[in-house]
């Protein structure tokens, strides 16, 4: 396998231009008679689809939510970051370049991410035209606020809802192609399949989840746009639907996996309250604008209400380990810092596994209605969840899964080892290195949806003859479909005792305790041994009611499962194999006297990409090496 | 800790849409008081697939009350007892140990029920395409700054922006009407100057799709705002009749072709 990263020449500043000139067209009249899928319908997958059909393109998207509104980029709360420097804070392309590559602590592929930080402007641009009501100043001009890991003002808002307020401007840019019948729009489908003929992506097969009825749609190209696999762990701030299926599929048929170890552990979740749990809650990280983060400085104050802690008995751990960012120290290392303290058993809340994040002061130097006007629905969402007002006691959080930087592995042009297979912002792994900066998956989703794929994906299709897609009966078509329906039968007819859900907690117990927020070798060899153990059992011991051409909700998510059951394995491969510590990926036997994380620059600077050989063979590993020309290698430090 | 609930729940179950539907009756035992409503319908399914029985067949997905997934009448109230909340952030707090609850899915002809309490919502997606978006295709549209917008009318955008389209409103109404939602769209984009350009084209695309997909009309009793998660309020509906009727009045066919804001 060649992992050719396709970065065009001449300086950083200069590439992009440069590629975009170098890239073939397709002449307009020519567009139509190309056919794209595309598969998601979040900022991503929605941008894309709406900005190939206004090229011409034919385009199909594809979503398993009854809507391509309800994608889960909508639940993103704080913001998109842009290096427009409107507050005239030392803000520059360059900056947003560096915080990036900084924060992803050296793992990410520099040409990307300054494209990613060229771009991020023109979001801003497009967003407003479509009518994304950004908070505005009093003037009328945009308003900014600050994100962790970087000390300028540069993200935008609206509420705390820019996720869904940017999601609706690109479903509305989607709705429009619909109705102009450039976009086929398929909600309620799953793709379940990658049709691949001769090395080359040629189309997928989707279930329709209502009819349960199993379709194949052939094209020129195919773009995942399916979000991370951040429910590997079963409880995490991901919807209930999202999966790692897409990417699976596509893993499976010759796609290399990249850094799938690289995950984000949010540090501002709510706590968990019990077995029944079933999602975690995400308290956006623009809340530690104003928050202030603390446990108590003795174990035996734990137990007590947070107003009977005196200030002189409080730790505010963030503020005191890394002054100069406080409690705007990036998410990995705030993280990390609460796993510790609640490790010496300082955490509070009736598990004890929680920090306070506490509004008191900000409320006192603003009032408490600034304070509802920044963060209100928050804090009513807080209230709704734990019964406590957080304007009076401060908040609990605690951390919990929340993004995957790893991701099927992408060239510059954002294609996969599979000639005609692109994959676009969660899916892939190219920006954000072994660490994102809060605000910035919102700013790559639509970066590779509105900016990138419209002109990598002409480049492709330029050299493909228009006319020579192949047909609906064509015996790599039919073989795919045959692979899905036999997937279906078996899941069917296990005939177990157990539900899809148990094997799933079974799996996020492991994935949490072994590869989760500190990993070593011994607890990494003991989840290679567990995870198959509990494939085992689901394959044995799996019970689905109903049949597999209906609606079947139990069947879906067993789909899932299985392949979560797979992806958890990779992960824990990977992280074995890399060792150092990096981002979001803690070793514990790789940390500094002071328990920071402790890079190996010399043997791990590469992108680990994984290549699928088959059943029961072990995967492959191969790298990339990542040059830093411009930002250069230097230990992270927030202090 | 407070103490464990028990209730019966009288659950709505149809295999289709053509089939007849019905109410059936099961318990939900040891149900916390922390546990969200979905969470409790969770427990239930588990045991129901445990038994070999179909599970209870529901929307749901961020689970957040961001999404607009889910979609409940409970005890003949849309999202439940709680006022601007979902059905996802609805806690099992809200009830009594002992408690009957009923569950329904939204009722409406627009909205025909897929199965159990899943419905078919596509008829928001077409009254959006019909018109709810500005016509902005991506590309290099001027600097975010270059036009500035007064704050008032950035928040009464986003006031109506908050619409998470869930379909309460047309459940809550008694005569199914979407005007709250459709209005909701319409200010947003109305209340900006980005979106003047289409205003009045828009509200009459979108309104003439919102009759063909069958919604009733707004007698102003009020439902939907109480049954909005998300407090949109009914002066939004005022504020689309107005558009609706200059939009009537100063309409002139195409002359130049074109179809529309669509």
């Amino acid at each position: 396998m060649e992992l050719n990263s396709r970065i065009p020449d001449g300086p950083i500043d200069k590439k992009w231009e440069k590629h975009k000139f170098d890239l073939k067209l397709v002449n307009p009249a020519n567009k139509r008679k190309y056919k794209v899928l595309v598969v998601g319908s979040g900022l991503a997958g929605g941008a894309a689809a709406a900005s190939l059909a206004e090229l011409g393109y034919e385009v199909e998207c594809f979503c398993y939510q009854d809507s391509p509104r309800r994608a889960h980029s909508i639940a993103a709360q704080g913001g998109i970051n842009a290096a427009k420097n409107y507050q005239n804070d030392g803000d520059s392309v360059y900056r947003l370049f560096y915080d990036t590559v900084k924060g992803g602590d050296f793992r990410a592929r520099e040409a990307n991410v300054h494209r990613l930080a060229e771009v991020s402007n023109n979001i801003i641009d497009q967003c407003v035209a479509q009518g994304v009501p950004f908070a505005r100043e009093y003037g009328g001009l945009l308003d900014n606020r600050s994100f962790g890991g970087a000390q300028v003002s540069r993200t935008f808002y609206a509420r705390g809802q820019t996720g869904q307020q940017l999601l609706i401007g690109a479903y509305q840019a989607l709705e429009r192609q619909i109705g102009l019948g450039k976009v086929k729009m398929f909600s309620r489908h799953e793709m379940l399949e990658l049709i691949v003929v001769d090395g080359v992506a040629k189309g997928i097969v989707a279930r329709d989840m209502v009819t349960g009825e199993v379709t194949s749609h052939v094209a020129d190209a195919v773009c995942l746009a399916t979000g991370g696999y951040g429910n590997v762990f079963y409880l995490s701030t991901n919807a209930k639907g999202c999966n790692g299926t897409a990417v699976w599929r596509a893993y499976k048929k010759g796609a290399a996996f990249a850094n799938p170890c690289f995950t984000q552990i949010h540090p501002t979740c709510i706590p968990v309250t019990g077995d029944h749990q079933s999602k975690l809650t995400l308290m956006s990280e623009s809340l530690r604008n104003d928050g202030r983060i603390w446990v108590p400085k003795r174990k035996e104050d734990c137990g007590k209400p947070a107003s009977e802690i005196p200030e002189e008995d409080r730790d505010y751990y963030l503020e005191r380990k890394y002054p100069s960012y406080g409690n705007l120290a990036p998410r990995d290392v705030s993280s990390r810092a609460a796993k510790q303290v609640c490790d010496e058993g300082r955490g509070v809340g009736p598990t004890r596994l929680g920090v306070y994040l506490d509004f008191s002061d900000a409320i006192k130097r603003l009032g408490a209605a600034k304070i509802e006007e920044k963060y209100g629905n928050l804090f009513e969402m807080y209230e709704r969840i734990t019964d406590e007002n957080p304007y009076k006691t401060p908040m609990r959080i605690f951390p919990a899964s929340h993004y995957t930087m790893g991701g099927l592995w992408v060239d510059y042009n954002l294609m996969s080892t599979i000639p005609g297979l692109f994959v676009l912002g969660e899916a892939n792994f190219s920006d954000h290195g072994a660490n994102r900066l809060g605000a910035s998956a919102l700013m790559q989703g639509l970066a590779d949806g509105y900016f990138v794929i419209p002109y990598t994906i002409g480049g492709y299709l330029a050299g493909i003859k228009p006319g020579t897609r192949i047909k609906a009966d064509d015996p790599a078509v039919k073989a795919a479909e045959q692979a899905v329906t036999d997937r279906t039968d078996k899941l069917m007819s296990i005939g177990g005792k157990e539900t899809p859900t148990h094997f799933h907690r079974e799996l996020g117990k492991v994935m949490w305790e072994m590869c989760g927020m500190g990993r070593n070798e011994t607890g990494l060899k003991k989840a290679l041994e567990l995870i198959p153990q509990i494939r085992e059992e689901f394959w044995k011991n799996l019970r689905i009611p109903g049949t597999g051409n209906d609606l079947n909700q139990s069947l879906e998510a067993a789909g899932r499962v299985a392949d979560f059951l797979e992806i958890g394995e990779l992960m824990c491969l990977d992280a074995l194999e890399r060792r150092e510590s990096c981002g979001g990926h803690f070793r514990e036997e790789w940390q500094t006297e002071e328990g920071e994380a402790l890079r190996d620059d010399e043997n791990f600077a590469h992108v680990a990409a994984w290549e699928y050989k088959g059943e029961g063979q072990a995967p492959v590993r191969h790298t990339e090496q990542l040059a830093f020309e411009n930002v250069h290698l230097a230990t992270r430090s927030y202090k | 800790m407070s103490k464990d609930l028990n209730l019966t729940l009288h659950v709505w179950r149809q295999k289709n849409a053509k089939c007849d539907g019905k109410f059936v009756e099961y318990p939900a035992k040891n149900i916390s008081p922390d546990m969200s409503f979905l969470e409790m319908l969770d427990i239930v399914n588990e045991d129901l697939i445990r038994k070999g029985e179909e599970p209870i067949t529901f929307d749901h997905d961020c689970r957040e009350g961001i999404c607009g997934t889910c979609s409940m009448v409970i005890n003949g109230r849309p999202h439940g007892p709680r006022e601007r909340t979902t059905t996802c952030q609805l806690h099992m707090r809200s009830f009594k140990d002992g408690d009957s609850v009923t569950i329904e899915p939204w009722r409406a002809e627009a909205f025909p029920v897929i199965k159990d309490l899943m419905v078919d919502r596509g008829a928001f997606d077409r009254i959006i395409a019909a018109g709810g978006f500005i016509s902005v295709p991506t590309g290099s549209p001027q600097d975010a700054n270059a036009l500035p917008i007064p704050k008032e009318s950035a928040d009464l955008s986003m006031d109506a922006a908050a619409c998470i389209g869930c379909g309460a409103c047309v459940a809550a109404c008694p005569n199914a009407s979407a005007m709250l939602f459709v209005s909701a769209k319409i200010n947003h984009l109305g209340h900006l100057p980005q979106g003047q350009p289409e205003r009045y084209l828009r509200v009459r695309d979108m309104i003439a799709q919102m009759d063909a997909e069958e919604f009733g009309t707004c007698t102003n009793h009020g439902e939907c705002e109480a049954a909005c998660p998300k407090g949109i309020k009914m002066e939004n509906i005022a504020r689309m009749n107005r558009d609706f009727i200059k939009a009537s009045l100063t309409y002139r066919p195409a002359t130049t072709g074109g179809g529309g804001a669509g």
